[in-house]
């Protein structure tokens, strides 16, 4: 038997992230890399480990390979431990009724058996698409101290976008009475922040009623939450201050990584109790050479820049060749921007090649029709070739880049 | 493929009093180097890289910061079931032990119960990447008993006691002196030598039996008639440091593309103890060129032809030119440093300035706040 684990935290890491495009065609998003040396996975990782939880399940389904392999032992958080630790649960088949997981709620469900192993009397479920730094334990001693069966995270957004995220409409005392999924006319501005700590005993009922109920989607905020609102279960908002950003979209993923090159931000990764542990790259310094300039920027090991620039964040192993001014963007690991390119308002995927003189993206100042301007993306191993333009908002990737280039070949 | 037959043995005390107040309060091995590594780290990185599985890290004192870093092994690969890193203090009599011989002879246990056919014994004053198993193909192929590690140029400034090796076309040593007169290019040790475990164990007995306790002179130099002694050499970049001035420039020649690309290939490449730092960060207005830079650093001011260590702060209008910075030093706003080596921990308050020269840079010891 395993030692009792008061709690377990649940990862859920299967989603495709389709909105991430080409980025996400061959990981799963968890995997994605943030802020020049991280992936977004090493957020919520982290949290659990700086938050002593020590037990971990991350739930994995879409792209698994990547991801598998960047968690591996759990040794670069600390999750390596005799008998705790992180563990990698895909969907897998059993004897009858095996299916891939339907929704989080099921993907849990499949789980319980893990869960069981440590008779834990919480369960804190997380997701692989914020970028934060939050104690868990506070959470977790507000559940206890309130005597909840539930707890959500809310965060304050802006009552403007309140529209876009799940609002939670709460009493006074803090329980919730209302869920209002991407309410037209919103009645508050604390948005689910996607962290629930739930009551074990409780929350496998629900797991097991749910399973049972054929027209159910099997999900946390469809289903599971909804039907232990209308039993009249004790559901709290924890409210939490501080930097949150889903990054799911192009547009937060790139926003949010220039919020690392703003001094003001909230988020310090720099602090020394509250670390982003990382899987570290095996690479000397980055070296800046004579001629660069460089300024609000964040670059990782390995590099070298001989070019210019200027609110950029870039990973381990990138190259900018003299004479190559990348602008607003993120270069992820190993990509080399050549001679004379120009790489404004971007994202550039691992192991890419921008040739010679090639012109990504631009600034909105430079546009004329605003609506045309967006954050452009060249997804995986693209080879762009010397001199190519590339608009803003195009999404590149190997393929269909290698199919047109096949095609203007033959015209 | 891993297991080649080989042990690996460093010694890590190896000619501390050189390097000065570097070494004052650590071993040479754990003389911080190049923005993130140790000097151990490369021996022990060219060991794993070569397939030597175990490794066996001689230390005599100061060892705490060593072993700090070396920990279980888990960095270099080394920390696993079946062999792996070793630290070996002194160990036996309460007798210091005080030269290469006693060490050896007192780690005689643990080289008698290796398996490993050969031992490949290493200084860790140089800086380089060196393939081993080239070496044990060389040795094996010339039939050597002795085969030693060397490189042919000029004499290196202050190096102790060189090794300065006459071979013939074949690399056979015919003539090998210690700390000779030289002029020109002559062939000199790199301080790695190679041989049979067996006939270590056995050289080491002979010496002790007869009170010689020097390994150059009564090892190597007096059994030269008697054993094939070979020399290999070592032609890709690699840098002694032998004294506070080398030290400054071999940081300083990182620089160099062509030397990067040597050190720090990628087919072999250098590990070391990792720190969680978040990348380097650059403010407005900072201006940084020819600069190696660590993750963890924070820079608003000027950096110019230095090395920055990981957590290096560089605050606005300061000027930071020729400078080695360890791990951890602050420089604070409207400061200005030339030639200036600062060991970790340091702090250089508002509007300093330090100016050290080429070939005497200021040494700012660990922790101190100027």
């Amino acid at each position: 038997m395993l030692p009792k684990q008061q709690v377990v935290a649940m990862l859920l890491a299967g989603g495709q992230g389709s909105r991430l495009g080409v980025l996400t065609r061959n990981l799963a998003k968890p995997a994605v890399p943030y802020g020049g040396k991280y992936r977004i996975i090493d957020f919520p990782l982290s949290n659990c480990v700086n938050s002593g939880i020590e037990t971990v399940g991350v739930l994995t389904q879409y792209q698994p390979m990547i991801l598998n392999e960047y968690i591996g032992s759990g040794q670069p958080w600390d999750l390596d431990s005799m008998n705790a630790g992180v563990h990698v649960l895909p969907p897998f088949q059993r004897s009858r009724r095996s299916d891939w997981y339907k929704g989080t709620a099921n993907a849990i469900y499949q789980n319980i058996p893990f869960i069981e192993r440590y008779h834990p009397d919480y369960v804190i479920v997380l997701s692989g698409d914020h970028i934060y730094k939050m104690d868990y334990s506070r959470m977790i001693a507000f559940h206890k101290d309130k005597k909840a069966d539930c707890t959500i995270a809310t965060i304050e957004v802006p009552i403007e976008e309140a529209s876009r995220f799940g609002i939670l409409n709460t009493n006074p005392d803090g329980t919730v009475y209302e869920f209002d999924e991407k309410p037209k006319h919103p009645k508050s501005n604390q948005a689910s922040m996607g962290i629930y700590v739930f009551s074990w005993n409780k929350l496998r009922n629900y797991l097991e009623e749910d399973e049972a109920n054929p027209k159910s989607s099997n999900d946390f905020g469809k289903d599971v939450l909804p039907a232990m609102l209308d039993e009249g279960e004790k559901i709290f908002a924890y409210r939490f201050e501080g930097y949150w950003k889903d990054v799911g979209t192009i547009d937060s993923l790139w926003e949010s990584n220039m919020d690392l090159l703003d001094p003001n931000i909230p988020l310090d990764l720099n602090e020394e109790s509250w670390k982003i542990y990382t899987r570290n790259p095996v690479m000397p310094p980055h070296y800046i050479a004579k001629g660069a300039r460089v300024q609000n920027s964040i670059v990782a090991e390995g590099g070298s820049v001989y070019g210019e620039i200027d609110f950029a964040v870039l990973f381990s192993g990138v190259t900018i060749a003299p004479g190559a001014i990348v602008r607003d963007s993120i270069i992820m690991p190993n990509t080399r921007v050549e001679e004379g390119a120009v790489v404004q308002y971007a994202i550039i995927a691992e192991d890419c090649v921008i040739g010679r003189g090639t012109k990504i993206g631009a600034r909105p100042e430079d546009i004329v029709n605003k609506d045309e301007w967006g954050v452009a993306v060249v997804g995986n191993g693209c080879n762009i070739p010397p001199n190519t333009v590339i608009a803003p908002k195009a999404v590149i990737d190997h393929e269909t880049f290698t199919q047109e280039a096949g095609k203007n070949a033959r015209k | 493929m891993r297991g080649n037959n080989m042990l690996g043995l460093i010694f890590s005390n190896i000619h501390e009093e050189q390097l000065r107040d570097l070494t004052e309060i650590r071993t040479m091995g754990s003389v911080p180097f190049g923005g993130r590594y140790r000097l151990i780290d490369f021996p022990l990185s060219n060991m794993v890289n070569s397939g030597i599985n175990k490794v066996g890290v001689i230390t005599k004192s100061n060892y705490q910061s060593l072993m700090d870093h070396l920990g279980s092994g888990k960095a270099w690969d080394l920390s696993r079931k079946r062999e792996g890193l070793y630290i070996l203090p002194p160990f036996g009599n309460t007798r210091m032990v005080n030269n290469r011989i006693e060490s050896l002879a007192s780690i005689k246990r643990f080289l008698s119960n290796s398996k490993e056919d050969l031992v490949l014994i290493s200084d860790c004053n140089v800086v380089c990447n060196i393939d081993y198993s080239d070496v044990a193909a060389f040795h094996l192929q010339k039939e050597a008993d002795i085969t030693l590690v060397c490189r042919s140029g000029i004499l290196p400034q202050k190096i102790a006691e060189p090794l300065v090796l006459t071979a013939n076309r074949e690399g056979r040593v015919s003539d090998l002196l210690i700390d000779p007169r030289t002029e020109g290019k002559c062939c000199y040790g790199m301080g790695m030598i190679l041989l049979k475990r067996e006939l270590l164990i056995r050289l080491v007995d002979d010496c002790v039996s007869r009170n010689l306790y020097s390994f150059k002179r009564d090892l190597l130099q007096r059994n030269l008639s008697s054993l094939r002694m070979y020399c290999y050499q070592f032609q890709e970049y690699a840098k002694m440091i032998c004294s506070p001035v080398s030290y400054f420039t071999a940081n300083m020649e990182l620089m160099q593309p062509k030397v990067r690309a040597q050190l720090f290939n990628p087919n072999r490449p250098i590990y070391t103890k990792v720190r969680d730092d978040m990348p380097a960060r650059y403010g407005l207005g900072s201006d940084v060129s020819n600069s190696l830079i660590a993750d963890g650093c924070v820079i608003d001011g000027e950096v110019r032809n230095s090395v920055l260590f990981r957590g290096v702060r560089v605050g606005k209008g300061t000027v930071v030119e020729n400078c080695v910075i360890l791990q951890d030093g602050q420089i604070q706003p409207g400061s200005r440093m030339k030639y200036v080596i600062t060991d970790k921990d340091v702090l250089i308050q508002n509007d300093r300035a330090l100016l050290g020269f080429e070939s005497y840079p200021i040494f700012i010891s660990k922790g101190s706040v100027v």
